[in-house]
């Protein structure tokens, strides 16, 4: 196994194109890590990008947006009071990952490239609409995090690339975003079924809504019709029932040992319910801490 | 066994809490586990497991490892002793030992160890193990213990029965256990409602944090030693001598500090094939398991089939019970199907009661034995009917467990008559404590139930010596598995009469002691804890031998007394008390070194029987379950050190809650372990815990010195059916089946509209 810390994106692409075998980026390592002690992905080339500078940063862009550093750990987001305060689901679904030591190292960007459908922070970012910066040996590009899981385990990025920053657009007036997980436990656990709900209002009206789910298909999904289904809607039992039964709707999951399909199904609609208000009250004003399961 | 000599109060030390003697050590990780060994030159050992359930093993090609720089030696079945040979029913346990620990012929189950390698590192070791080739030829294979029941089933091992199973039963049930008394079906007609029902349990693993680990060093001369975590260093010693072919007393054994074992570290892995290896490579070799295989390849206990019929007249008296228990211990023979049947009915009073139990084979990990082995299952089957009747008949759950109670004189379930017990005591704490009355939110249920257990003597030998300055050392047999070095010193200072950390309490390795039974059976501080008292009591003889000898007086005009020799009464003399260093100090010109010993296999345990009452809160539209109170009620016949009680109670129904809600071993369609992990193998964390409240009910044991019942196990029989009772009343709808996991629960409430 050859390790490389190199300075900059471009010479880290550079090193990944040119790499033969098996090839990691290490951030916080509690995937590639873990992986490589338990004998499940032995990498031939290890490239750490955590001393790249910026790589902590979290930083507000004149705008509202945020751009995140790619070894920036959840731990970091969750005690930064201005995105706690713009993006609490984003925050609280990082936070959701592993316990309070993973906290400490594991990132957004790792949870994303880790390509897992069961993904805590995923859900909340293709919610917000986050993008990430992609360098690759033609230069960089920006894509939707909805576009670069492409099945467990997989990802878009080609041979090459990696994600070098992660943007999140300007909070904006009268919104709110949540994200709650089915677990069986209270934590340390992976998410049954994930839903995030990002939302706007104007006065009690919702006006903008992302309904994402997590662990119910290959990859997370963004569901058009469950957000339709609470857009022009006070969110009303009768929209939260539309909404409901549009994120149940959605699912295509499988059997396994984490649940079975008819349970992902019914929970995901239950769950969109749930977050939808959480979301709805935080964009109302009201702080609503982070659940945990 | 009554003992003459029984105290039961004004206890000076017995009954306090002082901090144990091996915490500083535990919570500085100074303290030596299983993995903190090292030998200069010592190598690393790997095993490789069958990926399959059930595979004939035609040819294994090591020749690739084996050429390797960094391998010093590679064993397979071959490398054992030959003289250890398959001998049907139960001489054949070694046989089976040895089968589990390395394949023979047939890989039997996912995870069933089949060549193992030692090399210079860890990473090597396991690099090498992928260049060992396996040809197998893969065979049907059954997980399920109904299904391998059924004529159609694949044969794990032919002729594994023994000669308790009737003619015409498939030869994977090796075990058959009937008992009771009565007359049955007479008693089902004196009833006014007969509840008959089915039940189902997974198998659970321990859940021990500390995952197997060795270091053994076997010389080409049959001297060995071996280091290990385990409840029980003489059951090594005896195991591994076996099956390595030498003699017992050649292989020294010592026990680790040990992270939790819970009766999954009373017998052998890895620690014959780390001696394998080291015979083979002239070096020490260390093995660690890894939780994967701790999961794949260890023992978690049996999974059960069950159906359960009882009568009960209007009025709650119950006046016949009868249960099937069916209960899957893996590969081998030894599911507890025994313990399983006798303990089910053992809580109540019963003029007519049949238990059958049936040990049957599957392609799973051997089981081994997990606190109270069979016992929380059957509670589980048999309180849920007992529950259901309540709810059906208008009766009040503790009324009804009241009037039916075993008592002392009451002829058992499984046979015998009870002595003096506990269960209606703690029936009656229950009764007034506040738990039981306090009010209920929508959404919960409250439940209870009894629980029972035999508990255990066992071979037992303990040795104590006095220093000069009248400290004392007290080496005993049996590895500390839940605080007993504490209760050991807390029973020698009442005895001695010299303060609790004046005393180190030892486990001494299988070269300075005799003989030791494994701690298991709830065994250690009843067993061990009598032959400290007892080894104590031996030095204060000698201590008043010399006492009397100085004072020129015979010794029966000697007593002791808070730590000192006394004259017995004005006729012996007028003498100062004279205290325990007093004599020590001079012992050596005295008569030479003052020690105690005793050793015995005490035969009064007595039996344990606790109440637990919980409240449970069932999310309806996730069907997720949260206990939100739970107490223990349970008799622990004198509490030496109450904390440590506590922590047993506490302990077993954190357990219970696990197996109860979550916990289970996943087989997919091709018969491999799903879930050999902690994300997936879902044992409850701290935050999924409310306080576990405990009640100490102290009904003496007249078989042990101090009135001492056992108390580790006791505790994991009652949760599955006070959890499943509660969860069915805060569902409104019988859970049947363990674990009430989410999705079982919400088909459930789904199933029932």
């Amino acid at each position: 196994m050859n390790y490389h810390s190199p300075a900059s994106f471009a010479e880290a692409s550079r090193i990944a194109a040119d790499a033969s075998g098996i090839t990691r980026f290490l951030a916080g390592g509690t995937d590639v890590l873990v992986q490589l002690r338990a004998d499940i992905v032995t990498p031939d080339t290890l490239i750490d990008i955590k001393k790249i500078p910026g790589t902590g940063a979290i930083t507000r862009n004149a705008d509202g947006s945020w751009t995140l550093g790619v070894a920036v750990p959840g731990a970091e987001l969750g005690e930064h009071a201005g995105l706690v305060a713009d993006w609490p689901g984003v925050v609280e679904a990082m936070n959701l990952v592993g316990s309070t030591q993973v906290q400490g190292r594991a990132t957004l960007t790792g949870n994303l490239c880790n390509g897992s459908p069961a993904a805590d922070s995923v859900p909340a970012m293709v919610a917000a609409s986050m993008t990430a910066t992609v360098t690759g040996p033609n230069g960089d590009r920006t894509v939707a995090v909805r576009d670069i899981p492409t099945g467990p385990g997989k990802t878009s990025l080609a041979k090459g690339e990696l994600v070098s920053a992660l943007h999140i657009p300007p909070r904006g007036e009268n919104a709110g975003d949540a994200y709650l997980r089915f677990i069986p436990r209270s934590e340390m656990d992976i998410a049954v079924v994930g839903c995030a709900v990002n939302l706007r209002l104007d006065g009690d009206t919702v006006v903008e809504a992302r309904v994402s789910l997590g662990a119910v298909a290959p990859t997370v999904l963004l569901v058009e019709d469950a957000a339709a289904a609470i857009i022009g809607s006070t969110l009303d039992d009768a929209a939260l029932d539309r909404l409901a039964a549009a994120a149940s709707a959605a699912c295509k999951p499988i059997n396994d040992k984490r649940g079975t399909i008819e349970f992902r199904t019914e929970v995901a609609g239950v769950l969109a319910k749930r977050v939808a208000r959480i979301a709805y009250a935080r964009a109302k004003g009201e702080i609503i801490k982070g659940h945990h399961g | 066994m009554a003992l003459d000599d029984l105290k039961t109060k004004d206890f000076a030390f017995v009954g306090t809490r002082p901090n144990r003697p091996d915490g500083l050590d535990k919570v500085t990780g100074r303290a030596k586990f299983g993995a903190d060994a090292y030998a200069p030159g010592m190598l690393h050992g790997a095993i490789l497991r069958s990926p399959h359930a059930h595979a004939r093993i035609l040819r294994i090609d090591t020749s690739k490892a084996e050429a390797l720089k960094d391998v010093k030696a590679v064993v397979t079945r071959a490398d054992f002793s030959d003289k250890v040979e398959f001998a049907p029913g139960l001489e054949g346990e070694f046989w089976n030992v040895l089968e589990n620990v390395m394949a023979g012929d047939k890989a039997l189950y996912d995870g069933h160890a089949v060549a193992a390698v030692a090399a210079t590192s860890a990473l090597a070791a396991r690099d090498a193990l992928k260049l060992i080739e396996v040809e197998y030829e893969i065979l049907p294979h059954v997980t399920d213990v109904d299904k391998a029941m059924l004529a159609d089933a694949p044969v794990i091992r032919e002729g594994a029965a023994d000669y308790s199973v009737p003619a015409g039963m498939h030869p994977n049930v090796v075990r058959m256990h009937e008992s009771g008394h009565g007359d049955v079906a007479a008693g089902f007609a004196e009833a006014d409602l007969v509840i008959e029902d089915h039940f189902t349990t997974e198998a659970t693993h321990q859940g021990y944090i500390e995952p197997h680990a060795c270091l053994a060093t076997l010389g080409m001369d049959g001297k060995g030693e071996l280091w290990c975590c385990t409840q029980g260093h003489w059951i090594v010693q005896k195991t591994c001598a076996a099956l390595l072919g030498i003699e017992t007393a050649n292989l020294r054994v010592t026990a680790s500090e040990i992270g939790g074992g819970f009766g999954g570290k009373t017998t052998v892995f890895i620690e014959p094939v780390a001696l394998a290896l080291s015979r083979k490579a002239n070096k020490p070799v260390k093995l660690v398991m890894s939780r994967s295989e701790v999961f794949r390849a260890t023992g978690p206990t049996a999974s059960a089939s069950m159906d359960i019929k009882i009568g009960m007249k209007k009025d709650g008296t119950l006046t016949a019970a009868e249960g099937i228990f069916r209960l899957q211990g893996g590969a081998f023979p030894g599911g507890p199907a025994e313990f399983t049947a006798m303990c089910a009915f053992a809580p109540y009073s019963l003029s007519n009661v049949r238990q059958v139990g049936y040990d049957v084979m599957t392609n799973r990990p051997k089981q081994a034995a997990y606190r109270a082995p069979g016992s929380p299952m059957a509670a589980f089957a048999v309180e849920s009917v007992i529950d259901e009747l309540c709810n059906q008949l208008g009766l009040d759950p503790i009324e009804v467990r009241l009037k039916n109670a075993s008592r002392e004189g009451t002829k058992a379930s499984y046979g015998p008559r009870f002595q003096q017990i506990g269960l209606v005591q703690t029936l009656e704490a229950a009764k007034a404590h506040p738990h039981l009355s306090a009010p209920l939110k929508p959404g919960q249920g409250r439940g209870i139930s009894c629980g029972f257990w035999f508990n255990h003597g066992g071979e037992t030998s303990v040795s104590l010596a006095l220093s000069e300055d009248g400290s004392a050392q007290v080496m005993v047999g049996t590895p500390d598995i839940g605080g007993s070095r504490a209760s050991m010193a807390l029973m020698a200072a009442e005895v001695l009469g010299i303060p609790y950390e004046n005393i180190r309490v030892t486990i001494a390795d299988t070269a300075t002691l005799g003989y030791n039974d494994v701690s298991h059976g709830s065994r250690v501080t009843y067993a061990s804890g009598l032959a400290t008292i007892k080894a104590a009591r031996h030095a204060v003889e000698k201590l008043c031998e010399r006492a009397a000898k100085k004072w020129g007086i015979p010794v029966d005009a000697v007593k002791w007394e808070n730590g000192c020799a006394v004259p017995s009464g004005p006729n012996a003399g007028d003498f100062d008390p004279l205290p325990l260093a007093d004599i020590t100090a001079n012992m050596g010109q005295t008569g030479g070194p003052i020690s105690g010993h005793f050793e015995a296999t005490p035969e009064g345990a007595g039996v344990s029987f606790a109440t637990h009452i919980v409240d449970a809160e069932v999310d309806p539209e996730t069907g997720k379950t949260r206990v939100v109170r739970y107490t223990v009620i349970q008799d622990a016949g004198k509490a030496i050190h109450p904390t440590y009680v506590e922590g047993q109670y506490q302990g077993g129904a954190a357990q219970g809650i696990g197996w109860a809600l979550n916990e289970e071993y996943i087989y997919g369609e091709d018969g491999r372990l799903q879930n050999s992990v902690f994300l997936d193998y879902r044992i409850p964390v701290a935050s999924d815990l409310p306080m576990i409240d405990t009640v100490i009910v102290e009904v003496p044991n007249p078989g042990h010195p101090f009135g001492v019942r056992g108390v580790g196990e006791t505790s994991i029989c009652p949760p599955l059916a006070a959890i499943a009772n509660a969860v069915s009343a805060a569902a409104g709808v019988r859970m049947r089946n363990l674990p009430m996991s989410p999705p079982r629960i919400l088909s459930a409430l789904k199933a029932d509209g």
